[in-house]
């Protein structure tokens, strides 16, 4: 199981990492994997506000259907563009190309609060 | 309680089988991936271990009014060496499960859905007749599926027996990879293909041989996953999802298979009662028109009122868009109807269309 040292954790499988001032989100390996096939990302508009723990999209794949949970509140400035057409991009390469939004936090620290690769490798065995 | 595994089972878990429990067995659902592997079986050819299913054996000098009594097809028109697609139901016309039926020179050879088998094995042994004898030969049995336009090419290498002179829905009793067995034209695809049954021991074996056949094919193992949505492209039943017990099969569109005509057998006084004022709801083929995934149990709306449920959906590999089949009230059910689909909160448009689907 792919679970990056450099990057923070949610319970609900969302990872964040810090980049520059802003946090690029997705979904971890292992969430992918138990999805299975992913065919649909439904994510909001650029702008939404969003707070920490607000489902702001859903993940539609071949076994289950998931709420996406973001782990830091801010404003969501950046969609992954690729994710209309290739969705399937998320199960290939979670932590890389298959990012899901962009969020411009309104306080940092609560990235303090999320697990670390060690926490959340225990969290899913 | 401890899964039950297929004697392929060691097989699957070193090739990376993602395994689910499924009717009681440790079955694989996924190798790769469900929508590659649905592809590779639409474009070449696939192969799926499928020994859950089970198989029951009828004989004596009444096997044939034992087969007649408890299926809804005609069991008399079927010749030695064929095959027939049939249904058990209950007196009141619910489906107990749907299944295949082989005439060979001795006996039927039934078979029915690993969820049921146990279920369909008792309802056997309840309405048994004199004159017969009904075994359980589930355990003795591998179950291989070769599917796809490769699949005779990939099959043919392995046997002397002329799979091209075994016609659809017939079968022959050969040697194939060295070991003997049943060599079926069935399957649960809509691709070509054969279904291969045979002693568990010979397992390994003929797995490892038909992939080697079929390595110029590129020929690749397909987990349950994609046996559904493939199943699923073409309208083709699962029990559980599309018929069960509350369903019918005139309702169902397996009046096809529902031979009224023959003679008595359990349910026809209801499902002639069906027939007579006709089904009060059918089950119909849907595509969504915008982006979307139907479930099982999700709702169906027309005009707001709520008119149905789906059964079974998933988004077609081969169309890229939501498919799904469902009951909805007979006055709505007519193709290229207008639909809407509840799904999360959201009611997303649909049409009925002819099936199958591709």
């Amino acid at each position: 199981m792919n679970v990056p040292a450099d990057l923070k954790y949610t319970s609900d499988h969302e990872w964040a990492r810090l980049d520059g001032d802003t946090v690029v989100v997705g979904i971890t390996d292992y969430a992918q994997g138990e999805l299975g096939d992913v065919v649909f990302v439904e994510l909001p508009e650029e702008g939404t506000e969003v707070s920490q723990g607000d489902s702001f999209g859903t993940i539609e794949a071949v076994k289950a259907v998931a709420d996406l949970f973001s782990p830091i509140g801010g404003e969501i400035i950046e969609l992954n563009p690729i994710l209309e057409d290739a969705p399937e991009t998320v199960n290939k390469d979670p932590y890389g190309e298959g990012w899901m939004v962009r969020i411009k936090p309104s306080d940092l620290s609560q990235l303090d609060g999320l697990m670390d690769a060690e926490a959340y490798k225990k969290h899913i065995s | 309680m401890d899964l039950k595994k297929t004697a392929l089972h060691d097989i699957h878990e070193q090739l990376g089988a993602r395994m689910v429990e499924f009717a009681g067995y440790h079955m694989p659902i996924q190798y790769s991936s469900i929508r590659e592997e649905h592809r590779r079986v639409r474009k070449t050819v696939g192969v799926f271990d499928v020994s859950h299913m089970g198989e029951i054996e009828i004989t004596g000098p009444r096997a044939l009014d034992m087969v007649q009594k408890i299926t809804i097809n005609n069991a008399a028109h079927l010749q030695v060496g064929q095959a027939q697609y049939s249904a058990m139901c209950y007196e009141d016309g619910g489906l107990v499960d749907d299944l295949l039926v082989y005439r060979f020179p001795n006996k039927y050879f039934l078979v029915v859905n690993a969820s049921n088998k146990d279920k369909d094995y008792e309802w056997m042994l309840k309405n048994k007749i004199d004159g017969c004898e009904i075994k359980d030969h589930s355990d003795e049995y591998t179950q291989l599926a070769v599917q796809g336009k490769n699949a005779e090419a990939t099959l043919q290498k392995l046997t002397d027996v002329d799979l091209a002179a075994i016609q659809f829905y017939w079968f022959t009793e050969g040697e194939l990879a060295g070991a003997p067995m049943i060599i079926s034209r069935t399957g649960y695809t809509g691709e070509p293909g054969f279904e291969l049954y045979f002693a568990n021991r010979y397992a390994v074996d003929v797995w490892n041989k038909i992939f080697e056949a079929g390595r110029e094919f590129d020929i690749e193992p397909i987990g349950l996953g994609a046996r559904d949505s493939l199943r699923l492209e073409k309208k083709m039943c699962l029990y559980g999802n599309d018929i069960d017990q509350t369903t019918n099969p005139i309702e169902a569109g397996l009046g096809w298979i529902t031979k009224l005509d023959k003679g008595d057998f359990i349910g026809r006084e209801a499902l002639l009662r069906v027939k007579e004022e006709g089904p009060k709801r059918k089950l119909v083929a849907f595509v969504l028109n915008e982006s979307g995934f139907p479930r099982h149990g999700y709702k169906i709306f027309k005009d707001g009122r709520e008119v149905g449920f789906v059964t079974s959906g998933t988004v077609s590999p081969i169309l890229e868009k939501g498919i799904g089949l469902g009951y909805v009230k007979k006055e709505f059910s007519k193709i290229g109807s207008e639909i809407d689909i509840a799904i999360r909160n959201k009611l997303m448009a649909a049409t009925i269309v002819k099936p199958p689907f591709v």
